[in-house]
């Protein structure tokens, strides 16, 4: 029986080729007729991580569920396979993405007064695109500006459980004000 | 004195030197221009870059230096017949404007509270943040890049389900082809007439009820037969009279609506 709820986790991790949630799971099973408790199915992924233990697999929890990856020790092995490298992300997009992720619900304009730069439109296609971000709404100001947040596909390209998981934000290099006006001349 | 604060304008002074040529690593290269952009992700960062260059803290900004390398940049890029941003361009003028401020003589600017680089100093340090955490991001690792996601072939699905789908047989197929040729034909135009419900005509009615009565509640104003499209109209009539100052619309808790008139106008 243990065993029946192992394998059929492990099938649909295989199979699912996403991110797939432990209600998700459970709610598969029980409409195939085995009816499971959720923190079985939980133990299920636990014994699937032993089993994986020096195979090239891994069981990893990202914000959409849990999946079946590859381990990074042989990324390179299946860039070589793929021949074509993931496209290459410019700085300007990864610092609009970053923007995004800590001022969330942003706009452009508010991308625009960090970076001091138009957001090209390119870019944001290009975000919506992936799937790395996604409307929320409109600022309720004139012209009704377009909000855009994060998506789960932006924290599960990255491994990622939570928007907590990113690097902290940097503080402001603090300093005396009057050292600034002593500066000035 | 004064001679000399000009000469220093002209001939950039580093570390002391004079410089008379561009430094080298201010040369870009010919048709380079995608290079630059991919270089710098907009004049804030280039800004970051001369500061870091010279090793010295934001704060510590020399707007006067800043403003001439920026400058040679940008014409540099001119001079490669580069199509400028305009982004770049504006903090160019932003440059030479705290620049000009900043040169002026120091009473003047006394009154002024605050130090006219504090606003750049600002913008930069806040661009500097996120730059450095973007950077931080970057190098996370990605999928489809660093790792890739594992699956496996799903297998055949079964045979049974996919069966019956496919049991057509000759004789079904003649029969919906003769149903699709009789079907009758449907592409017959239609005119469909509407009746017309004059919202004018209703403010006059309205006007003639109100004349017998002070108050009347907005549903006794309907007249069935004429339905959502009656509603609409004495609502439209109601608030074009009520617009005008010729009656009030009241509703109390019973949420119903009476129609007042406002006599004496």
């Amino acid at each position: 029986m243990e065993h029946k709820v192992i394998n059929s986790v492990e099938a649909l991790l295989f199979g699912s080729g996403r991110p797939i949630r432990l209600s998700e799971i459970k709610s598969i099973l029980e409409n195939t007729g085995l009816s499971v408790e959720l923190s079985e199915i939980k133990r299920a992924i636990n014994d699937l991580e032993m089993r994986y233990e020096g195979t090239s697999l891994k069981v990893t929890e990202v914000a959409s569920g849990y999946r079946l990856q590859i381990k990074e020790d042989h990324g390179h092995i299946l860039s070589a396979l793929w021949n074509e490298k993931a496209p290459r992300v410019s700085k300007a997009l990864m610092e609009t993405i970053s923007i995004i992720a800590y001022k969330q619900p942003v706009t452009r304009g508010d991308i625009e007064d960090i970076r001091g730069i138009t957001v090209s439109t390119r870019i944001i296609r290009s975000l919506l695109e992936r799937n790395w971000i996604k409307v929320s709404g409109y600022r309720d100001v004139p012209g009704r500006p377009t909000l855009y947040v994060t998506t789960k596909d932006f924290l599960n390209d990255l491994n990622l459980k939570s928007i907590s998981e990113l690097p902290e934000l940097p503080e402001i290099e603090e300093n005396e004000e009057k050292d600034i006006l002593s500066q000035a001349i | 004195m004064q001679h000399n604060s000009l000469a220093q304008l002209e001939i950039p002074v580093v570390m002391g030197n004079h410089l008379e040529e561009l430094p080298d690593d201010l040369f870009i290269p010919p048709n380079a221009l995608e290079i630059f952009l991919e270089t710098f992700s907009g004049p804030l960062d280039l800004l970051l870059y001369l500061i870091r260059k010279d090793d010295i803290d934001i704060l510590d900004l020399d707007i006067s230096k800043i403003t001439d390398q920026y400058l040679e940049y940008i014409e540099l890029m001119d001079s490669l017949k580069f199509e400028l941003a305009a982004d770049y361009l504006v903090m160019a003028a932003t440059l030479a404007e705290i620049k000009s401020r900043l040169m002026l003589p120091k009473e003047s600017f006394e009154d002024e509270e605050e130090d006219p680089r504090a606003a750049l100093i600002k913008r930069l340090q806040e661009y500097k943040r996120f730059k450095t955490v973007s950077e931080k991001i970057a190098i996370l690792p990605r999928v489809d890049r660093d790792f890739f996601i594992a699956s496996a072939k799903v297998p055949k699905l079964q045979e049974s389900l996919l069966k019956e789908e496919s049991e057509i047989n000759i004789t079904d197929l003649f029969t919906s082809v003769v149903e699709v040729l009789n079907r009758p034909n449907y592409k017959n135009s239609h005119l469909i007439d509407f009746e017309e419900l004059s919202t004018k005509e209703r403010i006059q009615i309205l006007l003639d009820i109100l004349n017998n009565k002070n108050i009347i509640s907005f549903s006794k104003t309907l007249r069935k037969p004429e339905g959502k499209k009656g509603v609409v109209v004495t609502l439209l009539a109601s608030l074009e009279l009520a617009k005008d100052g010729y009656i009030e619309l009241i509703q109390n808790k019973s949420e119903e609506l009476f129609i007042k008139s406002v006599r004496g106008i």
